[in-house]
């Protein structure tokens, strides 16, 4: 069957099995392999993406479900080519990873807490990067890497454009729901 | 003890690393990422029996289904490749990528169906009929090594695949002389590192060029070598790229059945093939398994808790195949008696066979068990003769002015001041007030517990258990390169041979060549060569790319900053030692004269009537580099195993609800010790990743069997993997004691956390409990089992 | 991993979706799919098509239908937990959605879906049955409604037929003055399904006493389980009193026993987790701190 996907704010057509997932369509049909596999059943959250700006994961989709959607994977954080978001910026300032395979994943919630909530805590950090197990680091560095951005997401005061997914505006404050 | 550089300018500091720009954006390289033209894709049939007889095995009907190219058989295979490479010496132990005419673990690998698609392979594996016979079976290790278990390889006539006892020193003498003994037993369940990639290779033979490239999610020393061996094909034949990012491997990434199948089939079918194996896979059969073992532990010691003896039995069940597992009761010979100055030992190592997955090898080698075990020891002591298990420690360790230090196993510990880490870690938490704290949760109704954990991370991997437990074995070489080049418009490039799978080898590779050149690291290129391009590498395993990897790369480019200073020097009519190099140019002190980088450049490219006589043109070095300290074969059961010795001391608090019984993590504190910090980023990174490793180790995580040999936990949602929210902050003391066997003094650091966290966590719950008279011997401890345990003594206490 | 193939369709309506349904027995729901994807996966299900309800939006909402709050099969799990009206209509449903599963499954999971898949262990359908709310069932003949209680048969396993379809949830809001909860799980990490897990609601009157109680167990046996707390209604019961009542009204569970858990320790923490949920609730409806 064909789907018609808005993927970082492209509209992007595939031919699809219906059985086909999202994360495996992402990957195989669009070349987006940012997105990984790690289980298949819905419990590391590798292959998280943001659907509307949620995060959720890929491989619990499919790819027929997923139009109308506006889909943003890892490919789509970056401003420009060579050119680092804040929230990437910052995960590469505390070494907030290893070998960098559960990384876009856990980048995509954290980008999806940060336009949330301005002002982490430390336990919303925590709670939203828990379905996105790292292997590696244990997490200290990637919680840091989120305060962080956090910190530097709070301290530019002009307006950002909002050409710049990670500097999109941010909800007002108290919103922790 | 080599000289080191009187001040870093770029070792130690804190600078990023350079391979996270491409993996924040989504553009590391995995092998899953690989698309090559024509590739096709495996699925595989896995045993639905523990062990049986293969009757006959029917593939016609998956054969017609659509997309479907081949299904092939281990028989079949068996016929066209040679048994996988056994680390002992047992023959009659033959390991196919598929089974032979008997399966031997449920899941084992039966037959692969390749196809147009992972979905249609998956589709016509569903077809496959195969008829088995089952046979008996044995699960348990114990069983395993008597007579009359079911034999997992009958033709082997047993299932003990290693035993070996060895004493070092008195033992008898000394246990006849100490006025106190004790014993115990305690398991380490089968755990492992699960990568969050699972293993992945593609493989495209080119019979025209005859020529088999190779993709692959790999971790394993002498990789091309074995499959080349197992093709019956020239190793020059046999191409692994090394620039594939690894998803984790942390040890387990061997991959070698899983290549041998696909370059095989890529080789009869005339099309590349790729496995990456789905959790399914990876989890019953795919390299995934680690150590599962019993430990039955003696100490003798005094009333001063000086442990003058122990007597270890160490049990393995590796599973139903060799491959190198067992060399992991070998490894922690080179570190048998911890920090401790006990000074002899016997020790009984025994890998048997059973009818479960193969293990592979797991962070550490066999060593965090074996801290496990020695450091329980410690606090039984201590609980013996109502002693602070602080102290009792602090009595037994190794003074900083005894190093080196000949251990009776025949290793020197190259340094270490454990006594000052253990005081810096206890002045950092306040120990007092710690314990204050403990005794505040105990008298609130909580059970709370202090767990401390002093152990050894030997680093610097060189292989010298395999002679010690395989006499056919007369390897002593175990060597890493760097080639360095500076290009004719003067940028530098440095090679690496290896891959990596987040261990940061670009970073330290750039930093350590920018360090003695005294260029920006961030200038500097680093590539990764083809196998066939590459200088020997025997890959990170042992905690060794800082010590040996950034060993090659120092040496490369004290040669490189030579040959420029010869250069000049010739240019100048000085010697070499009276011209001096400073920041990529050289200059002569007496006349002033400078010649700077692009000068040097120009002559060692351009001009050759200006270098020196008999120098050879081209600004490259390269520097093969032999393991420190590894320089003969085991005598009398005794070997230098590994060059360096990093320490690691553990301050862990865990309360938690009687009922409940969910441990806690309230505090934990570890100080460590790996000498000079090449990254401290990368190294903080380790030490958090593998605490995290141990605690899921200690609390979640195992591969569970049933009585009927079937695995339990072949998903994420019953193999349970530390989250965010089970992990606790982790305060990191640092000390630097620095290696003299080691270019800046550096020690490994990647299994570092993981070493001892075992210990200080099960310490810790097993301090909680112990005013009920129970404690916990086997990992992992779960919620219900202490939760079991406790309603159990209460009962006897009241009842 | 990979799904053994079926057809998808995405029917226009509820009507459609349950001629759908009824049409072919092989055919499945699809909704979230955060339980159904990984048993597809895993080949563990294999339905010919499967019938995505999930954009139907008549099936997507919360809203107070009198005394009741009902909410729509396809409403997520996160709209649920963000919503202020079932927030303050069903505290005990805003205490239990942070136990249901992660962040990012809860952005794509449904209350009718965790609802259908009936895990024992799961919160919502534990909330469901402790509160005695009823499922709404649309299918061609129409549309009714059964009690929770009813629905729920054993492990994965509910009164739902052929062309039938969960469409709603409907909890009953206690109109109380002075209501409290309580909620209490314990699994292995703070995200998986629960061993145990106890929810309780209580409400007081003015002077303090207790005149209505509702207590769920989840995770020990095939199925939440309401427990019988009447006893708790007239008094105002002190500690030994709720865990005596708790204690006898256990008797009528049983308990599993698995890998991660014994049946024993099920059946105490049962009865620890229930104490605490109802004491919870006590100083909750008495507007004390938690």
């Amino acid at each position: 069957m064909k789907v018609s996907l808005n993927v970082n704010g492209r509209t992007r057509e595939a031919e699809v099995e219906p059985r086909k997932t999202l994360l495996d369509t992402l990957r195989e049909d669009l070349s987006l392999v940012g997105s990984h596999a790690g289980c298949e059943h819905g419990v590391c959250g590798a292959c998280t993406i943001l659907l509307d700006g949620e995060p959720v994961r890929s491989c619990l989709m499919f790819a027929a479900q997923a139009d109308g959607y506006a889909i943003t994977t890892i490919e789509g954080l970056a401003p420009a080519p060579g050119e680092l978001s804040v929230l990437q910026d910052a995960f590469c300032e505390t070494h907030g990873m290893q070998c960098g395979y559960c990384t876009p994943g856990m980048i995509l919630a954290a980008q999806a807490l940060l336009q949330r909530v301005t002002e982490p805590s430390r336990e919303d950090i925590v709670d939203a990067i828990s379905g996105n197990i790292c292997r590696c680091t244990g997490y200290g560095q990637i919680v840091e890497a989120i305060e962080l951005a956090a910190e530097r997401l709070r301290q530019v005061n002009m307006p950002r454009s909002s050409a710049n997914a990670d500097n999109a505006p941010a909800a007002p404050h108290g919103d922790r729901s | 003890m080599t000289a080191h550089p009187p001040r870093l300018k770029f070792v130690s500091s804190n600078r990023r690393v350079r391979e996270d720009r491409r993996f924040v954006v989504g553009q590391g390289r995995y092998v899953a990422d690989i698309v090559v033209d024509e590739m096709l894709h495996v699925a595989i049939v896995p045993s639905q029996h523990p062990a049986a007889r293969i009757v006959s095995i029917d593939t016609s009907q998956a054969l017609t289904m659509p997309g479907v190219v081949y299904a092939l058989t281990g028989e079949e295979l068996a016929k066209a490749v040679d048994p996988l490479m056994n680390g002992l010496d047992t023959p009659k132990v033959r390991r196919y990528p598929l089974a032979v005419g008997q399966v031997r673990y449920a899941g084992e690998w039966v037959v692969a169906v390749v196809a147009e698609s992972r979905a249609q392979a998956e589709d016509a594996i569903e077809k496959v009929r195969i008829e088995y016979e089952p046979l008996p079976y044995v699960i348990d290790a114990e069983e395993a090594i008597t007579a009359a278990s079911a034999k997992v390889h009958p033709e082997h006539g047993t299932n003990v695949l290693l035993d070996r006892t060895f004493v070092w020193g008195e033992v008898d003498r000394h246990f006849a002389e100490s006025p106190r003994h004790l014993k115990f037993q305690v398991k380490w369940g089968r755990n492992s590192t699960v990568p969050i990639e699972t293993f992945g290779v593609v493989a495209k033979w080119d019979p025209w060029r005859e020529m088999l490239d190779v993709w692959a999610s790999i971790q394993m020393p002498k990789y091309p070598d074995q499959i080349s061996r197992a093709l019956r094909i020239p190793a020059n034949n046999v191409r692994v790229h090394h620039d594939v990012d690894v998803g984790g491997s942390y040890g387990v990434k061997r991959g070698i059945k899983q290549t041998v199948l696909v370059s095989h089939l890529s080789r009869i079918i005339g099309r590349p093939v790729r496995l990456i194996e789905d959790r399914l896979e990876n989890m019953r059969a795919g390299d995934a398994h680690g150590p599962e073992r019993l430990f039955d532990v003696e100490v003798a010691f005094n009333d001063r808790g000086i442990v003058k003896s122990m007597k270890m039995r160490a049990l393995d069940n590796v599973g139903a195949y060799a491959g190198r597992s067992p060399f992991q009761l070998g490894k922690p010979i080179g570190a048998i008696v911890g920090p401790y100055k006990i000074e002899s030992v016997q020790y009984r190592a025994i890998a048997t066979l059973s009818n479960k997955a193969a293990q592979e090898a797991v962070r550490g080698f066999g060593q965090s068990p074996t801290n496990y075990a020695i450091e329980t020891a410690i606090d039984k002591v201590a609980g013996a003769l109502g002693l602070d298990r602080i102290e009792v420690r602090r009595r037994n360790f190794i003074r900083s002015d005894e190093f080196p230090y000949l251990i009776p196993s025949g290793t020197h510990y190259d340094s270490g001041d454990y006594h000052t880490v253990v005081d810096k870690v206890l002045r950092h938490a306040d120990y007092d007030a710690l314990v204050r704290e403990r005794d505040a949760l105990r008298a609130s109704g909580m059970m709370a517990g202090i767990g401390i954990a002093a152990c050894l991370e030997p680093s610097g991997g060189n292989s010298s258990f395999e002679p010690l437990l395989n006499e056919k074995n007369t390897t002593t070489t175990w060597m890493d390169s760097c080639r360095i080049n500076i290009d004719g418009v003067g940028f530098v490039t440095v090679a690496i041979h290896t891959t990596s799978s987040g261990q940061g080898h670009e970073t330290l590779a750039a930093t350590v060549v920018g360090e003695v050149l005294e260029i920006d690291p961030d200038k500097i290129r680093i590539v990764r060569p083809d196998s066939l391009a590459s200088l020997p590498s025997n890959t990170p395993v042992g905690s060794r790319m800082a010590i040996m990897m950034g060993g090659a790369c120092y040496h490369a480019a004290q040669k490189l900053k030579s040959k420029l200073t010869q250069i000049a020097a010739h240019q100048f009519g000085v010697a070499e030692n009276d011209a001096v190099y400073a920041q990529g140019n050289v200059t002569d002190p007496r006349s002033g004269k400078t010649l700077s980088w692009i000068d040097l450049v120009n002559i060692g490219h351009r001009q050759y009537h200006a270098l020196p006589p008999g120098m050879d043109p081209g600004l490259e070095t390269t520097h093969v580099m032999q393991v420190p300290t590894a320089t003969k074969l085991p005598e009398d059961g005794r070997v230098q195993m590994y060059p360096c010795h990093s320490f690691e001391f553990h301050l862990v608090l865990v309360a938690f609800d009687p009922e409940i019984a969910k441990p806690q993590i309230r505090r934990y504190v570890i100080g460590h010790d790996c000498g000079t910090v090449i990254n401290p980023h990368i190294v903080k990174g380790m030490t958090l990743g593998g605490i995290a490793h141990g605690l899921g180790a200690t609390l979640l995580e195992e591969f569970v069997y049933d009585d009927e040999g079937q695995i339990l936990t072949q998903t994420f949602m019953d193999y349970l993997l530390p989250s965010s929210h089970e992990m606790p902050d982790v305060e990191i003391v640092h000390h630097c004691t620095p290696s003299p066997f080691t270019v800046f003094g550096q020690k490994g650091s990647g299994e570092s956390g993981y070493l001892g966290a075992p210990a200080a966590i099960s310490g810790a719950i097993n301090d909680a409990v112990s005013s009920l008279g129970i404690s916990f011997s086997r990992l992992p401890i779960r919620i219900a089992a202490i939760s079991d345990a406790i309603a159990a003594a209460d009962k006897i206490k009241k009842g | 991993m990979k799904p053994a193939p079926f057809e998808y369709v995405r029917p226009g309506s509820i009507a459609e979706a349950c001629e759908l349904l009824a049409a072919d027995e092989d055919a499945r729901v699809i909704s979230g799919g955060q339980t159904l994807v990984p048993m597809l996966a895993m080949r563990l299900a294999r339905p010919a098509r499967l019938v995505d309800i999930y954009r139907l939006p008549e099936l997507n909402g919360i809203r107070i239908d009198g005394d009741v709050l009902a909410i729509g099969a396809t409403t997520r799990q996160v709209q649920v937990e963000r919503s202020a009206a079932a927030q303050q209509a069903l505290p005990l449903l805003a205490r239990a959605l942070p136990w249901v599963g992660h962040p990012p499954t809860r952005n794509r999971g449904t209350v009718g879906g965790s609802v259908a898949h009936a895990d024992p262990s799961a919160e919502i359908p534990l909330v469901a049955v402790t509160l005695a709310a009823e499922i709404e069932i649309t299918n061609p003949d129409g549309v009714s409604t059964m009690p929770a209680d009813d629905f729920f048969i054993g492990p994965m396993l509910t009164a739902v037929m052929p062309g039938d379809c969960v469409t709603a949830v409907r909890f009953p809001i206690w109109r109380h003055a002075r209501v409290g909860t309580g909620f209490h799980e314990v699994s292995a990490r703070q995200s998986d399904f629960a061993f145990v897990a106890a929810a309780a609601q209580i409400a007081l009157d003015d002077n303090g006493q207790c005149i209505e109680a509702a207590l769920g167990i989840g995770g020990v046996g095939d199925r939440a389980v309401r427990l019988d707390v009447s006893g708790l209604i007239g008094g105002r019961p002190d500690k030994t009193a709720i865990v005596e009542l708790v204690r006898d009204a256990s008797q009528v569970l049983e308990a599993t026993s698995d890998l991660h858990a014994s049946a024993d320790y099920r059946m105490r923490v049962a009865v620890t987790l229930g104490v605490r949920a109802l004491e919870d609730a006590f100083r909750d409806a008495q507007g004390g701190a938690q």
